[in-house]
């Protein structure tokens, strides 16, 4: 059973596309030597023009990537920082989803858009440290947040694949998490993973969080049984895997590292009442109301959604209920 | 080097100008909404490009695009049909006047974001030589997407990795209303020049003049060469868009409307064929016409239920709107 970095997973699963597809491509910054340390050594191993530096043109390279995908090729573009895909909205989303409808169905844009290091990463400030999931949940471009090296390799795999855009968060909050994995294999799109079963309460955690809510889920099995539900795809969502977990516990809590108005966790809240009758009020446990991150260390913390505030809301959640 | 045929290069200046005016009616008449951005007075520069083609080349236009994917040889019915929203357009009434395209020969997108399609066609040309074909590709923009740092970027990146791109820029004078000498510092051949792709200045009202000269630039593309720019100098004969025809917006003095429609490229084109030979077009273009207007109108409208149809190529579908 080899134990594997959630980072190498990544990596391994653009070796294995690489070798898979000669359509398969990948560019970005810095990508050959790997500044990243996802894209270590595939420069070496697939050559130059299919592991692509780019200049400092995040705005061109991505409607490259959408015309080399017009074209018939599958792009994977890696970006090394969460907030560049602020500066590309407009071109994944104007272009890159728009076009096969726009078009009447006469073309796909199949392009990966791979961020590693999504989220805090400890002292990096407000421009490196935001993980905006949410944004691409809303316009409906497929989106995923892996929180497991084997669900790291697996929907990344599936993304490069996939015929229509997709966006892979990798958090940096779970890149050195290390696991034991048995199988590479693709994982599915819009399928939800139970990774504890309980009976009181099911806490919804995207990406890295979903470590924090094993964690939480360990400290409070005396006192309460915690399922946690991995939504792994956030868009499209699986909400008939997370309305099945609800229905048996009752109550719901989303743990969500994205800003608190119109976030993921707002959604995910609505789709579960709009079928399941709880037996108490929902929370939700988030960044606050459009959040910057603060450079200190305890103000960057501070900003984060917390296992402290994740304990809070479980209780109060039960305590509502009582 | 494409050879000169004077009677196909005005067969298509003039089906792109009756196009236009019929399409100019049919949204006065209410069966096209949303309007059109006419390309009324640039007919030359796409049929000029156009005709220095090959199959295998590519290309992207923008919101004023009908006259590009015309010259590229789409079936008028079909554009048509697109314009006025029925199921058989090209793009199934998905798309309409702004985004109206067909993939199949070569046209990859009307891209209504000013500036966006030097760095689509630059990725697609890179892929399709990658696979083996000898393409090139042509991105249409206005004087307006000179100012936008999507296409400067697009500039650098097919010249850097020495893509074969040519950038027609079709400078009317205006964008929407802003005239040239308001927003554009230095000149449109000089950001060319910054990156070392080769620029020419053409009149774009003559469209044996647009031909040779892309068709050269081709040429040396097709030899190895980079990309390469035109700026074809053109004016708008009719307004930004048919709201104008509602709205009065007094930012061209009449006179000066009055001398830009004087060099009309669809009679400096015409004059260079006999009395015969023009009459023969004009009729065929009139006939070809007046069967896509009725091809058009009596195609289908889609069907509301079908609305997000072609959302994703993978088959994924969208939750509904409703309660």
């Amino acid at each position: 059973m080899p134990r594997l970095s959630y980072r190498r997973a990544l990596t391994r699963a653009l070796a294995d596309e690489l070798a898979r597809d000669d359509a398969v491509f990948l560019l970005g910054e810095d990508v050959q030597v790997g500044a990243s340390m996802v894209t270590t050594g595939l420069a070496k191993r697939f050559g130059a023009e299919r592991v692509r530096d780019t200049p400092l043109s995040e705005q061109a390279f991505t409607s490259f990537a959408t015309g080399a995908a017009l074209a018939g090729l599958r792009p994977v573009i890696e970006f090394q920082i969460p907030s560049l895909l602020f500066l590309v909205f407009e071109q994944i989303v104007n272009h890159a989803h728009k076009f096969p409808l726009m078009t009447g169905g006469q073309c796909s844009v199949p392009v990966t858009y791979l961020v590693p290091g999504s989220g805090s990463r400890t002292g990096w400030a407000g421009q490196h440290s935001d993980h905006p999931y949410s944004l691409f949940a809303h316009v409906g471009v497929v989106t995923v947040v892996p929180a497991t090296p084997a669900d790291a390799y697996g929907l990344l795999v599936t993304a490069i694949r996939h015929d229509d855009p997709v966006v892979v968060f990798a958090p940096a909050g779970a890149m050195d998490v290390r696991d034991d994995i048995d199988d590479l294999v693709p994982v599915p799109l819009g399928r939800g993973r139970i990774h504890r079963f309980g009976d009181d309460v099911t806490v919804v955690a995207i990406g890295h969080l979903v470590h924090d809510a094993l964690a939480v889920a360990e400290e409070l099995a005396d006192q309460v049984s915690v399922e946690v539900f991995d939504p792994r795809t956030l868009y499209p969502f699986d909400i008939d895997g997370l309305s099945e977990s609800v229905a048996r516990t009752g109550r719901l809590v989303v743990f969500d590292d994205g800003n608190r108005s119109c976030g993921m966790a707002a959604e995910i809240i609505t789709s579960v009442v709009e079928r399941v009758r709880l037996l108490a009020p929902p929370r939700r446990v988030t960044r606050p109301d459009g959040a910057v991150l603060p450079f200190a260390p305890a103000l960057d913390r501070a900003v984060q959604p917390g296992r402290d505030q994740l304990t809070t809301a479980i209780h109060l959640t039960m305590k509502d209920s009582s | 080097m494409t050879e000169a045929d004077p009677v196909r290069l005005y067969r298509t200046v003039r089906l792109i100008r009756r196009f236009e005016e019929r399409a100019v009616e049919l949204v006065h008449g209410g069966q096209i909404v949303g309007g059109i951005h006419p390309y009324l007075g640039q007919e030359g520069i796409a049929a000029g490009v156009c005709a220095a083609l090959g199959a295998d080349d590519v290309l992207a236009g923008t919101h004023r695009g009908h006259g590009h994917v015309l010259a590229r040889g789409a079936d008028p019915n079909r554009m048509l049909a697109e314009l006025c929203g029925r199921t058989t357009g090209l793009n199934a009434g998905r798309g309409g006047s702004m985004h109206a395209a067909d993939l199949s020969i070569g046209v990859l997108g009307a891209n209504a974001i000013v500036g966006a399609s030097g760095a689509i066609i630059t990725g697609a040309v890179w892929a399709r030589r990658r696979q083996g074909h000898d393409t090139v590709g042509v991105s249409f923009f206005g004087d307006g997407a000179v100012n936008e740092g999507m296409l400067l970027e697009a500039f650098n990146l097919a010249a850097l990795w020495r893509v074969p791109v040519l950038f027609v820029c079709e400078n009317n004078g205006y964008a929407t209303t802003m005239p040239v000498a308001g927003a554009v510092a230095g000149s449109i051949a000089g950001r060319a020049a910054a990156f070392d792709i080769p620029a020419v200045e053409v009149d774009g009202q003559d469209p044996e003049a647009v031909r040779v000269a892309a068709s050269a630039a081709v040429g040396r593309m097709r030899a190895g060469g980079g990309p390469e720019l035109i700026e074809a100098r053109t004016y708008r004969f009719d307004a930004h868009h048919t709201f104008e025809h509602a709205v009065r917006l007094d930012y061209r003095a009449p006179d000066e409307v009055t001398r830009g429609r004087a060099r009309d490229p669809v009679r400096i084109q015409g004059e260079r064929l006999c009395d015969t030979d023009r009459a023969a077009v004009d009729a065929e273009v009139e006939a070809t016409l007046d069967a896509a207007v009725r091809f058009a109108l009596a195609s289908p409208e889609p069907d509301p239920a079908d609305a997000l149809t072609y959302l994703y190529a993978s088959g994924l579908t969208a939750r509904a709107g409703g309660g």
